[in-house]
């Protein structure tokens, strides 16, 4: 019986050096397939990048564009708070709604910052309205609402949303 | 997600059989956690980035990275961009996200660009060690060591601990333990780190010929990596590997003690327990080995180890003499691996039909913990836990990957093509609202413009006499319009008065002159004021002229902006539209080959699997055959003693009675066969010996 499984033992190595040497054959077309796959990433990526611009320049010029962006303030950056969702009112129209992911949560706490909404609008003064939930790591929850006033003028508008989860706070920045 | 689930199924390729050399490169650095953090954002479109990049979005943070670091190329004064003060860091994590994309080539390219270029030295020191990592990943050790000693001087105090462990694994692979072993020594107490050095220490050494002092490290991480899940599950490795390690060198007592301590409910325990009986079994303790190895008999039917264990156990019941236990466990077993032959059957049909390329390209297959293992529950899909080692592998996770990749490439471009469509209908839609009320808007503009450029230069001519009247004063020139007409009148008397002398008088003249000198007396005093006011309406008229003039702009750009919403944009929609197609193509055929090989591979294995399972069904068949014999031959042993044990006692009977005689006194002939011979009593001593004592 002990040399029935030496035997098996011996099929295993058998069996693993088969397997090795069947990758090895194919080991140079797989670095050939493998470059020809970063090629058509880079293309597709430059292609991308160009897709952008186009979408943004038809879709949102520059004279009518208002971006909004929200990102965690430095207290809130911590673990320690976790955002629910944020509902983003500009003039007297929700233009967005936004739940957010697990992943999400965690880029936000990590220090990056979410586009949620760009906007068609036209020179001069719009409301904003910015309300949010979320939660403390005890379960607590954190609810908050603020107004601003978006000054376009003739150039893009870039508009910062920063949470302050624990505090209840919502600050605004203009780039 | 993927990452961390290969670190934890990793190590269930270890086994009895595998060598430390596959070992020594299992464990993996983690990931540099400086590259992309920043506390002070100074770039709204770089905190995109970094947003996409933390959730393994790469193509966008790729693309946002990128088209900032161009824009920032461009500027006239660089300096007066925000984005400056990221720029060093995006160039970097450009490189890292690109690697992190499986785009090693562009990745190498951009660290090689940072190493030429005029940067300081601590930059160019990152980007070699940046360089390194890439060759590593790519397994070109030494080009990594080459990389590595393009550092001169430190690195950024970040990513030391990193480069040190890098250029110690490095070494490893390269066969210069000693070498390693100085680094990972210095290591030591690296928090990033922790449980990495020791485990890579312990190999080194004995790669090294450091036998003890390596078992000493190892023994010391087998006892407490840290807590936390990760941590565990290197604190199992470490102890399964020494336990093989002892075992190979036929240390059982000690290798007992590292078996035992690998947790049961860990990815490493059916190793381990297939290890712990096998110590024992070495001993010739099978009564002991059948504990762990029952145990793990119980486990999941689709394990190797369950596999041998399903052989070990009834070998271990050959082995004590219960021949009729080992037959029933061989038939336990042979049942099994018919299921499981079947089962392997199955999957690599299901393979062939394309349900594991199918089941890849599912979105949740890269959102769903532990998806290789949920996606066996799809309907049709093959059964991947046999398939755990293969997708473990490195190669195999990258070739997945790019599989994936690919996926998301082409449906981000036929989403792209969908739009396309959009935007020329959008830019239709503009045409043909804009186009008919364009020129008649243009004829209203230009009548407008006309009069606004009359008004300007109306403006101007008031400006210059304004300014003239500062220098030569002239009051006459700020007269009302009723002080005008009235010097206009004073002048025609004195016109009618010259033409006919007869109707002249000193009366009229002294008259005339009083009226011109109460004229221009009110002229000369009243000049700085009306000045004053003149300036104040020509400043009035500035504000209104300005309004005039923006509401010109406003409307020049209203004008452009609606020429530019619909014109320039065919030729480049049909340019990207045909490099997406061919990007489509191209996509098309290269997943085709990478599925293709991902299918062969996982065939392969299932292929090999089977074999594997089907020559344990011969083995165990011959097993299972031997144990009946063995069982057999037992039981008519037993049988032949209860038969001669009977005869025996019918003999003695038979001498306690009156012997049978015949007529003339001789003894009569006993009909008992030769076979039934009473065997001497030593020979009877010897079979009972042989007999198990529970065997029934």
């Amino acid at each position: 019986m002990r040399r029935i499984l030496i035997t098996l033992a011996t099929a295993v190595l058998l069996s693993l050096s088969v397997l090795a040497s069947a990758q090895n054959v194919s080991r140079e077309e797989i670095r050939g397939l493998d470059e020809q796959i970063q090629d058509v990433k880079k293309d597709v990526i430059g292609l991308t990048s160009e897709l952008n611009r186009l979408e943004e320049k038809l879709l949102f010029p520059s004279n009518t564009q208002a971006a909004f962006f929200i990102s965690l303030a430095g207290a809130a950056s911590s673990d320690d708070f976790s955002l629910e969702s944020v509902e983003v009112k500009l003039g007297d129209q929700v233009v967005a709604h936004h739940l957010y992911t697990y992943r999400e949560i965690e880029a936000l706490q990590q220090g990056g910052v979410q586009r949620i909404h760009t906007a068609n609008v036209q020179t001069g003064t719009h409301p904003l309205v910015v309300s949010y939930f979320g939660k403390s790591k005890s379960g607590k929850e954190y609810r908050g609402s603020a107004s601003y006033s978006v000054e376009k003028a003739v150039g893009p508008k870039f508009v910062e949303i920063q949470i302050a989860g624990t505090q209840s706070a919502i600050h605004f920045k203009d780039w | 997600m993927f990452p961390r689930l290969a670190c934890a199924i990793a190590g269930v390729t270890l086994s009895a059989l595998t060598s430390l050399h596959s070992l020594s490169v299992q464990a993996k650095a983690p990931v540099d956690p400086g590259a992309l953090h920043t506390d002070a954002l100074q770039d709204l479109f770089f905190g995109e980035a970094l947003f996409n990049a933390y959730q393994d979005n790469y193509v966008d943070a790729i693309i946002g990275l990128d088209t900032e670091l161009k824009q920032h190329r461009l500027l006239d004064d660089p300096e007066r961009d925000p984005f400056r003060v990221h720029f060093g860091q995006a160039e970097f994590a450009v490189g890292d996200l690109e690697l992190s994309y499986r785009m090693h080539r562009e990745a190498g390219r951009a660290m090689q660009q940072v190493l030429q270029g005029n940067v300081a030295q601590p930059i160019k020191n990152e980007a070699a060690y940046r360089l390194a990592k890439i060759h590593y990943q790519k397994q070109q050790f030494a080009n990594a060591l080459h990389a590595l000693e393009l550092i001169q001087g430190r690195v950024p105090e970040r990513v030391r601990p990193q480069e040190q462990f890098l250029r110690a694994r490095v070494y490893m692979q390269l066969g210069r333990f000693e070498e390693a072993v100085a680094l990972l020594e210095d290591l030591k107490g690296e928090k990033s780190l922790q449980g990495f050095v020791e485990y890579n220490l312990g190999i080194a050494l004995l790669r090294a010929g450091e036998t003890e002092k390596g078992v000493l490290v190892l023994d010391g991480l087998g006892r407490n990596a840290g807590s936390g899940t990760a941590a565990q599950a290197l604190q199992d490795k470490t102890n399964l590997l020494l336990g093989n390690q002892l075992m190979k060198a036929e240390e059982f007592d000690r290798a007992r003690k590292y078996f035992e301590r690998v947790q049961l409910s860990g990815p490493f325990s059916d190793q381990a327990l297939l290890g712990a009986g096998w110590v024992e079994a070495n001993a010739g303790r099978f009564d002991r080995a059948l504990v762990p190895w029952r145990m793990l008999k119980q486990r999941r039917a689709t394990d190797a180890a369950v596999h041998e264990a399903m052989l070990a156990v009834p070998y271990a019941y050959g082995k004590l003499d219960v021949h009729s236990t080992a037959a029933v466990n061989y038939g336990e077993a042979l049942d099994l691996f018919g299921e499981q032959v079947d089962v392997l059957t199955r999957s690599i049909t299901s393979i062939r039909e394309g349900k594991l390329l199918e089941a890849l390209r599912r979105k949740e297959a890269s959102q769903v913990k532990n998806w290789v293992v949920e996606l066996r529950k799809l309907p049709g899909a093959p059964e991947t836990h046999y398939l755990l080692d293969l997708m473990a592998s490195n190669d195999y996770q990258e070739f997945l990957r790019n599989y994936q990749d690919l996926n998301d490439l082409y449906e981000r471009n036929r989403d792209w093509l969908q739009s396309l469509d959009a935007f020329e209908d959008i830019i239709a839609l503009r045409r043909n609202y804009y186009e008919p009320i364009l020129p008649g808007l243009d004829v209203a503009f230009r009548q407008v413009d006309a009069r606004i450029k009359m008004r300007l230069e109306q403006r101007a001519r008031l400006a210059a006499r304004i300014d003239n009247l500062l220098v030569n004063r002239r009051p006459e020139l700020l007269a009302k319009s009723d002080e005008t007409e009235a010097r206009l009148m004073l002048a025609q008397i004195r016109e009618i008065l010259a033409y006919n002398p007869s109707l002249s008088s000193e009366e009229t003249e002294d008259r005339i002159a009083r009226l011109e000198g109460i004229l221009n007396f009110r002229l000369s005093r009243e000049f700085d004021d009306r000045l004053t006011t003149a300036y104040k309406n020509l400043q009035e008229l500035d504000g209104v002229i300005a309004v005039l003039q923006e509401t010109y702009q406003r409307y020049v750009r209203t004008r452009q902006a609606a020429t530019h919403s619909y014109e320039g944009y065919s030729d480049q929609i049909t340019s990207l539209r045909a490099g997406l197609n061919r990007a489509q193509r191209r996509i098309d055929q290269l997943m085709a080959r990478q599925g293709s090989m991902l299918e062969q591979l996982a065939i392969h294995e299932l292929d090999q699997r089977r074999a594997q399972l089907e020559s344990y069904q011969i083995k165990a068949r011959f097993a299972l055959a031997d144990s009946y014999d063995r069982a057999n031959e037992l039981q008519e042993r037993r049988e032949d003693e209860r038969k001669v044990e009977e005869y025996r006692e019918q003999v003695d009977q038979l001498q306690q009675a009156e012997p049978a005689v015949n007529p003339d006194g001789e003894l009569l002939p006993t009909d008992n066969p030769p076979e039934l011979e009473a065997p001497a009593p030593e020979a009877i001593q010897d079979a009972a010996d042989g007999e198990g004592a529970g065997d029934a």
